[in-house]
């Protein structure tokens, strides 16, 4: 088990590096930092002002060099202009000596941000806050009632409720976030149809109330119940075919019990592994639903980072964004073994 | 002009769906209800030598419902078949979009009559034919494709044509100079929201099987090996492979399709090598099965180096790219720049699950005797890979594919949703929803339309899929 959850790290920690890797490497093209000297030094600088402001800002450095000074575990570049030393991790009106010489994602220092004024870690700190309230209703949402349609739809398969539930389920994985949201948002929330709820979640910011946070949550959480649904539904038909269910039925016990105390437990464990791989889809629900909603969470932030350029941000989000994902890989990876006592591993 | 109302001459029967809508719901509800209760289906032979199947109130619920679902379609068909045929404007909106969409209902029922006619010699296309579920879905699917075949014939405007007077104006309004109608009303640049929806879905029927075709080649082509040969080899791929599905697809898009990674030529040079793998599959495909033959294979690769090369290099490289083999005047298709970036996300986001797909079948697979018996004839190995144990997996492939291609109708909209890629300008159902959904206290047809289409086109391919599935399992 040791050895499994070693080795599981390892690759977790080499799959990081690279793909964050891939991430600096994108965002820091060279129109990209083209783009920034011009947004930071002024429009009309000639092209070669514009080398000069990154040669000043550390942003000429070969890539590999970049990339382990932002990780925190190359110097971070100093640059003297006459008799004025500014640096990475040399901040304005410090003494150059006193100044660490690492300052990276490693020692917790994740950059400024160019278009919010204000550091990544902050501002991803209180957005991931947001996002998280939003997560939290979706899960408290999605879970119970889409294991609930998976095992009424597997109890009986072929049975009329199982055809509804089932119809019910692909229709909702056919809708994707932006279009349950708008259609959401149509039907409950314009003149047009049945106005109860607000079409936008700004104010939820603020204070949740169930006028605001009410479609947001619905949409998101649509697609995710039709899948694990489905997921539930193939699981429990599966169970219910197998021998012992069958000896149970033989023994006399009843209909109900054979589900609840029988089944149920077994039909669980495919389901897990599935809500914890939903995290990465749930990301990009967040990140869909949060810009029609207008919910200024982690996705909004990735959105508005990406879209103004802020090298730092969006190389901020990316990191959390894979974190989230590579982490919830490995909870449904060992979870599953836990769970499943069929499984070893030596 | 007057403005159309929905159902114009024929509201008459609009009370008759009403009720028959509601009776429809109420026993569905019973049906569930009851089925709680019902006893085990019996099969009771009468003594007159009839066989009655269920009876008591479930029976009666179940043939309610069979009656009542029929009663519906029927009356549907009636709206479109009379909105076809009464002169138009007096059929309402639904009478004249269903007039509009002339061509494709006969080419619907010319197709269905045919492969109803011959559905027993068509292997799993004919058995599709036999599951209620399958029939829908292929019938949505086809109605897209057919929409997309004769989008020429069907708009009634232009789709970029903006008429000031007509801006978020509802469903049925007709045009200030009396030349026809907005059948379902105008955006907020006053441009027709009906053609438009069916223009957006030329872009998606074209894009999306294609990017599908594209990333089931690749995954095949390495999926095959990766599961065959195992070690190493498997090792890395499959690295790679979990290092693409590890990247949150939406931040993937924003870095990869914006106009900065356009300028540095990134997309071609994935195209550069994603378009290589049909080509190398052809060939190892044509190579494994006529390696005997040494005088017809050199033939046929020689056909393919030829006639696949000039495609992959038209189709990569583009005058005054950084990309540019051939000169402009061979050049003959061209694929705009931000569209050719949105086709190489669709597949580089697709191909690693297919990959995995292929090469968890395959793990499977060679375990069985059919291969170890072809490995002790002394076949090569690709030979057994292509001709052995891809034709062995194609039921799951098959029905992976239809799936997939809905997955990417929904990446193509999550594209246009966001504004990545295509241009604000075009109709594509991603773009336009993203357009409309700004001003949904406003006007709501403009987003709803679109967002429809979209769905009604994924539930096809996910019906489809599903019934696909049910008929191959019975095989």
């Amino acid at each position: 088990m040791l050895k499994f959850l070693v080795r599981r790290l390892a690759t977790m920690v080499l799959t990081a590096l690279c793909l964050t890797l891939i991430v600096f490497y994108l965002t820091n093209l060279p129109p990209n930092l083209e783009k920034l000297a011009k947004s930071e030094a002024g429009s009309r600088i000639s092209d070669a002002e514009v080398a000069s402001w990154l040669e000043k800002n550390g942003h000429a450095s070969p890539l590999l060099v970049r990339y382990g000074e932002w990780l925190g575990v190359v110097p971070g570049w100093t640059h003297e202009d006459g008799g004025v030393t500014t640096g990475r991790c040399i901040e304005r009106g410090q003494d150059p000596a006193t100044a660490r010489r690492y300052c990276g994602v490693l020692q917790g220092d994740w950059g400024f941000s160019s278009v919010f004024k204000d550091n990544v870690s902050s501002i991803i700190a209180t957005r991931l806050g947001l996002t998280g309230l939003l997560m939290f209703w979706v899960m408290a949402v999605m879970v119970p009632v889409s294991l609930l349609i998976g095992v009424l739809a597997g109890m009986r398969e072929g049975s009329k409720l199982d055809r509804s539930l089932s119809t019910f389920s692909i229709a909702t994985t056919a809708t994707p976030e932006y279009v349950s949201g708008v259609i959401l948002i149509a039907a409950f929330a314009t003149s047009m149809g049945w106005k109860v709820f607000k079409g936008t979640a700004t104010s939820a910011m603020d204070e949740i109330t169930f006028e605001n946070f009410f479609l947001p949550v619905m949409t998101i959480a649509l697609y995710g119940i039709g899948y694990i649904a489905r997921m539930t539904r193939a699981s429990m038909t599966e169970v219910m075919t197998a021998q012992y269910i069958r000896t149970a039925r033989l023994k006399g016990v009843s209909f109900r019990n054979v589900v609840i105390r029988h089944a149920l437990r077994n039909a669980l464990i495919a389901p897990f592994t599935v809500i914890m791989l939903q995290f990465p889809w749930l990301l990009n629900g967040v990140v869909i639903t949060e810009t029609l909603f207008n919910y200024k969470g982690f996705g909004w932030t990735l959105v508005s980072a990406a879209g103004n350029n802020d090298i730092q941000l969006l190389l901020g989000c990316s990191v959390v964004a894979v974190f989230v994902v590579l982490v919830t890989q490995l909870i449904s990876d060992i979870g599953y073994v836990f769970l499943n006592p069929r499984i070893r591993i030596s | 002009m007057e403005a159309l109302t929905w159902t114009g001459s024929l509201s008459l029967l609009n009370t008759v769906v009403l009720w028959l809508s509601a009776a429809f719901a109420l026993v569905v509800l019973a049906q569930i209800v009851l089925s709680f209760f019902a006893p085990e289906p019996t099969l009771r032979a009468n003594p007159d030598g009839s066989v009655a199947a269920r009876g008591g109130a479930y029976g009666a619920s179940e043939r309610a419902t069979r009656w009542l679902f029929l009663a519906l379609v029927a009356l549907a068909l009636v709206y479109l078949a009379a909105g076809a045929i009464l002169p138009e404007g007096s059929g309402g909106i639904i009478g004249a979009v269903s007039r509009r969409l002339l061509p494709v209902w006969i080419s619907l029922v010319v197709l269905f009559a045919v492969s109803m006619r011959f559905k027993r010699r068509l292997g799993l296309y004919g058995k599709l034919f036999d599951s209620t579920i399958g029939m829908i879905g292929f019938a949505i699917v086809m109605f897209w494709v057919f929409t997309a075949i004769y989008a020429d014939l069907i708009v009634t405007r232009d789709v970029l044509t903006q008429v000031s007077q007509m801006k978020n104006k509802l469903p049925g309004t007709p045009l200030p100079d009396g030349s026809g109608w907005y059948l379902l009303g105008g955006d907020h640049l006053g441009r027709d929201v009906f053609s438009r929806m069916i223009a957006g879905s030329q872009i998606v029927i074209i894009i999306a099987p294609f990017a599908t075709v594209f990333a089931f080649m690749v995954g095949i082509t390495l999926g095959l090996p990766a599961g065959y040969y195992g070690g190493k080899l498997d090792t890395g791929l499959s690295f790679l492979a979990n290092l693409i599905l590890a990247f949150p697809v939406i931040l993937f898009f924003y870095l990869l399709v914006t106009p900065e990674i356009v300028e540095t030529g990134m997309p071609q040079y994935l195209a550069v090598v994603l378009f290589l793998f049909p080509i190398v599959f052809l060939m190892v495909l044509v190579n494994s099965r006529f390696y005997v033959t040494p005088g017809l294979r050199n033939q046929l690769i020689a056909a393919i180096a030829i006639v696949g090369g000039y495609f992959y290099l038209s189709f990569v490289g583009e005058a005054g790219t950084r990309v540019a083999i051939l000169p402009p005047s061979l050049d003959l298709i061209h694929m705009p720049a931000n569209m050719l970036i949105v086709f190489v996300s669709v597949v580089f986001v697709n191909s690693p699950t297919v990959f995995r797909i292929v090469r968890g079948i395959v793990l499977d697979i060679k375990t069985r005797d059919y291969v170890a018996a072809g490995q002790t004839r002394g076949e090569r190995p690709w030979y057994i890979m292509i001709w052995e144990i891809l034709p062995n997996a194609r039921g799951p492939l098959i029905v992976d594919f239809c799936l997939r291609i809905g997955y990417t109708t929904i990446l193509l909209g999550t594209l246009g949703f966001f504004g990545l890629g295509l241009s604000p300008e075009s109709p594509d159902w991603g773009s336009t929803i993203n357009a409309g959904r700004k001003l949904m206290t406003v006007a709501q047809h403009p987003a709803i339309v679109p967002a429809f289409a979209l769905m009604s086109l994924v539930l096809g391919l996910n019906l489809l899929a599903d019934g696909l599935r049910e008929e191959s399992l019975k095989d």
